[in-house]
C-alpha cells in the first residue's frame, strides 16, 4: 500500500492493464512523446512502443471515431481526450456511434472502448474550458459514465472501465490529479455502478462524485464539530448506471438528502437522484431534497466570480442545514 | 335531519347544567329517546334524552363543561349530513369561570392560523409514514418545519392518538405556537420568569373521610387524607395531560405519565421527593412510598433521582392547622396544588344546614402553560373525584 | 483519366465471374424496386434510401474483397449488404423490422449489420462513419493481419470533418483502408456543384499525399479493377486510397423524396439511364458472345425469385418479443 497521486494512480492502471491485455492501447493528443498533457500517460511510450500509444493530430472526431471503429473490430482502446471540453467535437462519435453500435446492431457488434480525460473546472480557466459533462453523458442508453474522487477508486474504476464491454466515458477530475492516497500495488478493481459511502453518519445523506468528494467531506467534518451534524457521504462514482440502493438505503436512514455536483443544475446529475430518491424512498423523507450546483452560468474568469460559481463547504453546510430544519 | 341537542332546564331553578358523562359518544347512531347524557344541574344529576333519531354526529360540551339552558351541547343527524353550518355557530360554551386576577390580559395573537380542522395538515412523507404506522394523529401535532410543517422531530415521542390522554410512558414536546409564545412573553413581563396564578376550590371530604376510616379500619397500612389527595390527582392529572407539563422555554413537554412532587418540610428546608408513575399505583402504595419518602427526606437520604423529574407537585399544610396557602411553582414544572386542613364546616345542603368536613385547595398554575379554564376544569375534576372518592378506582 | 471498360475487350474465361456480377447487380436492382413498392405499401417505414442505378460500385467494388476484409458503410447500404453476401432474407426482414432482420428488427434499413461478414452497418449521420473505418483498418494494423476496410460514402459527406481528419490520420498512419467517394451528383437535393468548391472529389487526396482514382461508376468492370488496385496497395503496403466512382440514383434520396423535383430535371435522369450499369454489362456480355438472351432471362429470373422468397419470408416473419426493447443495450 503506498500513497500516490490520482494522476499515477491512472497511470498505474492503464500500466497494468495494458501489460495486460495486449488489446489494450492508448490513443488521443499529447499521449507519447509529450508524455501527457496532464502526464496521467507518463512513461507509457518508453514501456510500450509507439504502436500502443499513440500520439493523434488535434483532430477529436476522428481519433475518437477511430477508437470506436477498433473496439468494433475487437480492440480494447482507451482514447484520451485532453479535456472533456474538446471532446464535444467528438461527441458525435461517442453518442451516436459508440452508445448506438451494439443495440442497433442488434447484439452483434459490442464497443468495448474507453474515454477518458479530465472534467469539470480548474482554476481560471474561464468558460470554454471549465465545465462538467456528467449529466450529458449519462443520460444516453448504451454509455456507462464514471467519475471517480480518490486515487484508489480511480485507479480501480479505470481498469474496470477497460475491462468492460461498453463505451465508458471516464471523466477525470482536473483538480484532482495531484490528490494523494493509498492505493494498492497489487490487483484490484473496483466494480462499475457501485458507490461507495466514504463517510458514516445519521442525519443527513450528501450523494457527491468527483471533486464535490472533498467538499462534502469538509462540510461533514465542520457539522459534526460545529453544529454536531452527523453526515453521510455517499460517493456516486459510477454517475451510470446509478446505483440508486445505495442512495436510497442511506436516505432511509437519514431521512434527508443533499446532492453536490460541480455541473449545471438543469437535467443534472442531482435531477435525476431527486427522481430516483422521490419515487423509491418517498416516505422515508423528512424533506425535500436540496442540490447544490453549479452555477447557472458559463464560467467566469474573475477569482472571486469563479469561486462563487463552483459548490463549497459552505454551499454544502447551508443546504444541509436547511434539510435538517437547523435554521 | 338535525337535531340540536341542547342543555335542557332539567329543573324548575336551573340556568346552567354541567355535562358529566356522555353515555354516547360521536359516530355512535341514537334514536329519540336514548339517553346520551348525565347532566348536573344545581339539584341532581339528570338525564339528557335525545330528542331526534341519527347519528351523534359532534359533542359541543365535553364531560366536565358547564353549559348555558338553551345552549348547544351536541348535534344529531344523519351520518353524511352536512353539519358545518350547525356546528360553526355551535362554539364550545364557556367553562367555569376562570378567576378573574388569573387572567391577564393577552393581547390577541399577530395573525391566528386559519382553522386546523379544515385545512390540509403539511407533513413530510416521513412523518406521514411514523404517523400511520404509530396510529398518531397528525392533525393534533404541531409541525416545526417551514410553514408548519410537521417533519420527524415533531413526532419523535409522540404517543398513539387513541391513547394519548391516559397513555403511559414517555412525553410529547410540542414547540411553542405564537399565541402561546406571546402569552409566556408577556407573563413572564408582568410577573416574573414563573407568571403564577391560582385557582381555589372548596372540596367536600365527607365521603372521602368516611371512606379513609372505612380504609383504615383493614388496620393493614394507614392511608392519610394526603394519600387519597396523591392519589385523585394523579388520576385526574391522566384526563388533563395540559396541566402534567414541563415549560420548556422554547416547548410545552406534556407527559403520558405522572412523577408526583411531594413537598416535604425538613428541618432547615423544604424538599419535594417523587413518586414516580403514581398514576399507575394504587392508594396503598401511595400510602408506603409517601411515608417512606418522608422519612428518608428527613433523614437526608434521598438520593437526586429521588427528589428531580415530578411532572407536578403537591404541598399539604393541612397538619400545622392552615386552612388555605398558595404554593410556589417548582420549575420546570407548570403547577402545584396546595393543600389545605380538612375541618368541619356548617354548609348549605339540600337546603338543610349541615357539618361536614371540608378542605379547601389553590392550585398554582404556570400561565405560559396553563390558562384559566385549563386549570379550572382539572382542579373541577381533582374535586369530583374527592367527593366520589370510588372514582380512584376508575 | 476516368478508368472506364467500355471499349476494353472482355476474358472469356471470366464468364462465369461476370455472370456473377450482372447477377449480383440484378438482385440489387429488382430487390431496391420490391422493396420501394413494400415501402409504398406502408410495410417498411423509416427512411429508405434505393441504391438503383448506382449497382456497379458496390458490387464492383466488394467483388474484390476477401473473407476478413471489413466494409462500413452510410445509409443507402443495401446493395453492400447483398453484394457482401447478407441474404436477401434477412435484408429485406430487416426493411420490415422482422425479428429474422439481419439487425434482428432494431437497425432497420439504415442500420444493416452483419458481423459474419465483417459488414459493419449500416450508418446515418453523413461522414460520421468514415473514421470508424480508419478504426478497423488500425485495428488490422495493430493485429498485423492482412484485413483492408472498404469504406463507401456519398459525395455529400467530403465536405464534413470526419471525412478531413479521417483520411490526414489514415494517410499519416498508414492506414489499410480503401475509401470509396460514390459521387451520385447530388447530397440530397444540393448538386455537388452548389455544395464543394472543388467539383473533383478525388483531388481531396491530393491534400494528405494518398493514391486517388476516378472511374465510371457505372462500369462495374472497371470499378472492379480500380478497387483491386487500391485493395491490393491497402493490403500489400498499408496505403489507403481515395476513389471517386462517378454514378447516379435514379430515384429520389429517400423514399420520401421526389425523384427528380426542382433539383434536377427528368432529361438529365432519363440521359443517365442510358449508361445504366446493368444493361452495360449485359450488351457488353452479349457483344462478346459470352450472354445470350435466355441466359439473361435465366440470370432475371432467379433473382426474381430470390427477392420474392425474401419478400415471402419478410412478410412472416415475427416481429422482435416486447421484452427486446431492453436487450442489448448493453453487453455483458
Amino acid at each position: 500500500m503506498g500513497v500516490i497521486t490520482y494522476r499515477d494512480a491512472l497511470n498505474q492502471a492503464l500500466r497494468d492493464e495494458m501489460e495486460r491485455d495486449p488489446d489494450v492501447f492508448l490513443m488521443g493528443e499529447e499521449v507519447g512523446v509529450y508524455q501527457g498533457a496532464y502526464k496521467v500517460s507518463r512513461g507509457l511510450l518508453e514501456a510500450f512502443g509507439d504502436r500502443r500509444v499513440v500520439d493523434t493530430p488535434i483532430a477529436e472526431l476522428g481519433f475518437a471515431g477511430v477508437g470506436v471503429g477498433a473496439a468494433m473490430a475487437g480492440l480494447r482502446p482507451i482514447i484520451e481526450f485532453m479535456t472533456w471540453n474538446f471532446a464535444l467535437l467528438a461527441i458525435d462519435q461517442v453518442v451516436n456511434s459508440a452508445a448506438k453500435m451494439y443495440y442497433m446492431s442488434g447484439g452483434q457488434v459490442p464497443v468495448p472502448v474507453v474515454f477518458r480525460g479530465p472534467g469539470g473546472s480548474a482554476l481560471q480557466l474561464a468558460a470554454q474550458h471549465s465545465q462538467a459533462f456528467e449529466s450529458w453523458y449519462a443520460h444516453i442508453p448504451g454509455l456507462k459514465v464514471v467519475a471517480p474522487a480518490t486515487p484508489y477508486d480511480a485507479k480501480g474504476l479505470l481498469k474496470s472501465s477497460i475491462r468492460n464491454n461498453n463505451p465508458v466515458v471516464f471523466i477525470e477530475g482536473e483538480m484532482l490529479y495531484n490528490t494523494k492516497g493509498e492505493v494498492p500495488e497489487g490487483e484490484y478493481t473496483v466494480p462499475l455502478g457501485k458507490a461507495d459511502i466514504k463517510r458514516e453518519g445519521t442525519d443527513v445523506t450528501v450523494v457527491c462524485h468527483s471533486k464535490t468528494v472533498s467538499v462534502a467531506l469538509k462540510a461533514a467534518e465542520r457539522l459534526a464539530e460545529e453544529m454536531d451534524v452527523s453526515t453521510e457521504v455517499v460517493d456516486l462514482r459510477t454517475i451510470r448506471p446509478l446505483d440508486v440502493d445505495t442512495i436510497t438505503q442511506s436516505i432511509t436512514k437519514t431521512n434527508r438528502c443533499v446532492i453536490v455536483e460541480e455541473g449545471w443544475p438543469f437535467c443534472g446529475v442531482g435531477a435525476q437522484v431527486v427522481d430516483d430518491v422521490q419515487r423509491l424512498a418517498f416516505d422515508h423523507l423528512d424533506a425535500p431534497l436540496i442540490r447544490v450546483t453549479g452555477a447557472d452560468v458559463p464560467m467566469p474568469y474573475n477569482k472571486h466570480l469563479e469561486r462563487a460559481a463552483k459548490p463549497n463547504p459552505d454551499k454544502v453546510i447551508a443546504a444541509v442545514r436547511q434539510v435538517a430544519y437547523l435554521d | 335531519m338535525i337535531t340540536k341537542v341542547v342543555m335542557e332546564a332539567l329543573s324548575p331553578t336551573m340556568e346552567e347544567g354541567r355535562v358529566i358523562t356522555w353515555h354516547k359518544h360521536e359516530g355512535d347512531a341514537v334514536s329519540a329517546g336514548d339517553i346520551i347524557a348525565e347532566v348536573e344541574t344545581d339539584k341532581a344529576v339528570m338525564e339528557l334524552q335525545a330528542r331526534g333519531d341519527g347519528v351523534l354526529r359532534k359533542v359541543v360540551a365535553g364531560e366536565g363543561t358547564t353549559v348555558e339552558v338553551g345552549k348547544l351541547v351536541a348535534i344529531i343527524a344523519d351520518a353524511d349530513e352536512d353539519i358545518s353550518g350547525v356546528a360553526a355557530d355551535g362554539k364550545p360554551p364557556s367553562d367555569v369561570p376562570t378567576p378573574a386576577a388569573a387572567t391577564p390580559a393577552v393581547p390577541a395573537p399577530p395573525t391566528p392560523e386559519p382553522a386546523a380542522t379544515t385545512s390540509r395538515v403539511k407533513a413530510s412523507p416521513l412523518a406521514r409514514r411514523m404517523a400511520q404506522e404509530r396510529n398518531l394523529d397528525l392533525q393534533s401535532i404541531a409541525g416545526s418545519g417551514p410553514g408548519g410543517r410537521i417533519v420527524k422531530r415533531d413526532l419523535e415521542g409522540a404517543r398513539p392518538a387513541a391513547a394519548r390522554a391516559v397513555a403511559a410512558g414517555g412525553y410529547e414536546d410540542v414547540p411553542l405556537n405564537q399565541m402561546r409564545k406571546t402569552i409566556a412573553k408577556r407573563l413572564s413581563q408582568s410577573i416574573g420568569p414563573v407568571p403564577h396564578f391560582f385557582l381555589t376550590t372548596e372540596v367536600d371530604m365527607e365521603r372521602a373521610a368516611e371512606a379513609r376510616e372505612d380504609l383504615n379500619t383493614l388496620g393493614e397500612q394507614r392511608i392519610s387524607f394526603n394519600d387519597i389527595i396523591l392519589r385523585v390527582i394523579a388520576s385526574a392529572l391522566m384526563r388533563h395531560r395540559a396541566c402534567n407539563a414541563w415549560w420548556m422555554d422554547d416547548r410545552i413537554r406534556y407527559f403520558g405519565e405522572v412523577h408526583m412532587g411531594m413537598a416535604v418540610a425538613v428541618e432547615d428546608g423544604l424538599i419535594t421527593p417523587v413518586i414516580r408513575n403514581a398514576h399507575m399505583k394504587t392508594l396503598r402504595e401511595i400510602a408506603v412510598e409517601s411515608r417512606a419518602m418522608a422519612e428518608r427526606a428527613r433523614e437526608r437520604k434521598l438520593t437526586p433521582e429521588e427528589y428531580t423529574g415530578a411532572t407536578f407537585s403537591v404541598s399539604n399544610l393541612g397538619m400545622f392547622g392552615i386552612d388555605e396557602f398558595t404554593a410556589v411553582i417548582n420549575p420546570p414544572e407548570a403547577g402545584i396544588i396546595a393543600v389545605g386542613a380538612v375541618t368541619e364546616k356548617a354548609v348549605m345542603r339540600d337546603g338543610e344546614l349541615e357539618v361536614r368536613r371540608r378542605m379547601r385547595l389553590t392550585m398554582s398554575c404556570d400561565h405560559r402553560v396553563i390558562d384559566g379554564a385549563t386549570g379550572a376544569q382539572f382542579l373541577q375534576t381533582v374535586r369530583t373525584m374527592l367527593e366520589n372518592p370510588l372514582a380512584i378506582v376508575w | 483519366m476516368t478508368e472506364s471498360t467500355q471499349t476494353a475487350t472482355l476474358d472469356a474465361a471470366q464468364r462465369d465471374f461476370y455472370h456473377d456480377l450482372l447477377r449480383q447487380m440484378l438482385l440489387i436492382r429488382v430487390f431496391e424496386e420490391q422493396a420501394g413498392a413494400a415501402y409504398a405499401q406502408g410495410k417498411i417505414g423509416g427512411f429508405c434510401h434505393l441504391y438503383i442505378g448506382q449497382e456497379a460500385v458496390a458490387v464492383g467494388a466488394i467483388a474484390t474483397l476477401a473473407e476478413q476484409d471489413t466494409i462500413i458503410a452510410a445509409y443507402r447500404e443495401h446493395g453492400h449488404a447483398l453484394a457482401r453476401g447478407t441474404s436477401a432474407r434477412s435484408v429485406m426482414a430487416e426493411l420490415y423490422g422482422k425479428l429474422g432482420g439481419c439487425s434482428k428488427g432494431k437497425g432497420g434499413s439504415m442500420h444493416l449489420f452483419d458481423a459474419s461478414t465483417n459488414f459493419l452497418g449500416g450508418h446515418g449521420i453523413v461522414g460520421s462513419h468514415i473514421p470508424l473505418a480508419a478504426g478497423t483498418a488500425f485495428a488490422a494494423r495493430y493485429r498485423e493481419t492482412d484485413a483492408v476496410t472498404v469504406c463507401f460514402f456519398g459525395e455529400a459527406a467530403v465536405n464534413i470533418g470526419a471525412f478531413h481528419e479521417t483520411l490526414n490520420m489514415a494517410a499519416l498512419w498508414k492506414l489499410p483502408v480503401v475509401f470509396i467517394c460514390e459521387n451520385n451528383r447530388y447530397g440530397m437535393g444540393t448538386a455537388m456543384e452548389r455544395a464543394s468548391a472543388v467539383w473533383n472529389v478525388y483531388e481531396r487526396a491530393c491534400s494528405y499525399d494518398m493514391d486517388e482514382e476516378l472511374v465510371d461508376g457505372m462500369d462495374v468492370l472497371a470499378v472492379h479493377n480500380v478497387v483491386t488496385r487500391a485493395v491490393a496497395r491497402a493490403r500489400e503496403r498499408g496505403e489507403p486510397t481515395l476513389i471517386e466512382a462517378r454514378t447516379y440514383r435514379y430515384m429520389g434520396h429517400s423514399m420520401a423524396d421526389p425523384i427528380h423535383g426542382h433539383y434536377r430535371t427528368k432529361e438529365e435522369l432519363e440521359e443517365q439511364k442510358e449508361r445504366d450499369p446493368i444493361e452495360g454489362l449485359r450488351s457488353q456480355l452479349v457483344d462478346a458472345d459470352l450472354l445470350d438472351e435466355d441466359g439473361f432471362a435465366t440470370i432475371r429470373a432467379a433473382v426474381e425469385k430470390e427477392v420474392q422468397d425474401a419478400l415471402t419470408f419478410a412478410e412472416q416473419d415475427a416481429d422482435p418479443p416486447p421484452e427486446d426493447l431492453y436487450t442489448s443495450v448493453y453487453s455483458d
